[in-house]
């Protein structure tokens, strides 16, 4: 099964946490992106995120089907946000589920590793003195 | 023809808008796309990359463009 979202709204953990969970599955992999506070040294006051949702949507179904096809898995929920996020803030979690601890966590990294490189969706870091687009330039 | 091409991050600011509409040749491909996009807005360049993408799916520089098709430029991504 498979579980894909992009919401405005703060993102439940403990709702995702439990849509995982199933009586055929030992081990339950979490990966729980978080807002820091600072980047390179330099305080971060805020993060915006925004994506191109369609697309965004299609390339994280893709992840979730990848990690059916490379690993022996039951459930993967992949959840993101976008707006306006704080400090502290959950932009991103990915929940595996597999009968052996072994599939989840490599599927889980997986989906989070690949989630970087491949989903339309772009990070905003605002400091004291502007703002960067995250990985833009060179 | 014209395309509409939309914009996400970066590319919004080097667009000064959320879409940009670029004459092509008919038939032209990705690629023609990509060069014309780079003569229009030369801020393109100086990003660490960006693809384009068809209807929702990341293009080839080969693959020939549609009027109607739902065109987008990817400037770097940076989710999660």
């Amino acid at each position: 099964m498979i579980e894909i979202k992009i919401s405005e709204k703060p993102l439940q953990t403990s709702t995702c946490i439990e849509w995982v969970m199933s009586p055929a599955c030992g081990g339950i992999d979490v990966f729980i992106g978080t807002v820091r506070n600072a980047t390179k040294g330099k305080q971060v006051l805020r993060l915006e995120f925004e994506a191109y949702e369609a697309m965004a949507l299609k390339e994280m179904q893709k992840l979730a089907e990848q990690a059916f096809e490379k690993w022996d898995v039951q459930k993967v929920l992949i959840h993101h946000r976008t707006g306006v996020l704080q400090v502290g803030e959950v932009p991103v979690i990915i929940a595996v589920a597999a009968a052996h601890r072994a599939a989840a966590f490599d599927a889980c990294r997986y989906i989070i590793d690949t989630l970087k490189e491949t989903v339309p969706i772009w990070k905003r870091e605002f400091f004291e003195d502007g703002d960067v687009w995250v990985a833009a330039h060179p | 023809m014209k395309v509409n091409v939309l914009a996400f991050g970066i590319a919004k600011e080097i667009f000064n808008g959320s879409s940009a509409e670029i004459d092509l040749n008919e038939e032209a491909t990705v690629s023609d796309l990509r060069t014309a996009l780079e003569e229009k807005y030369p801020r393109l360049k100086q990003l660490a990359s960006f693809m384009l993408a068809v209807n929702n799916e990341y293009a080839e520089g080969n693959d020939i463009l549609q009027q109607r098709d739902e065109i987008a430029i990817i400037p770097p991504v940076s989710g999660g």
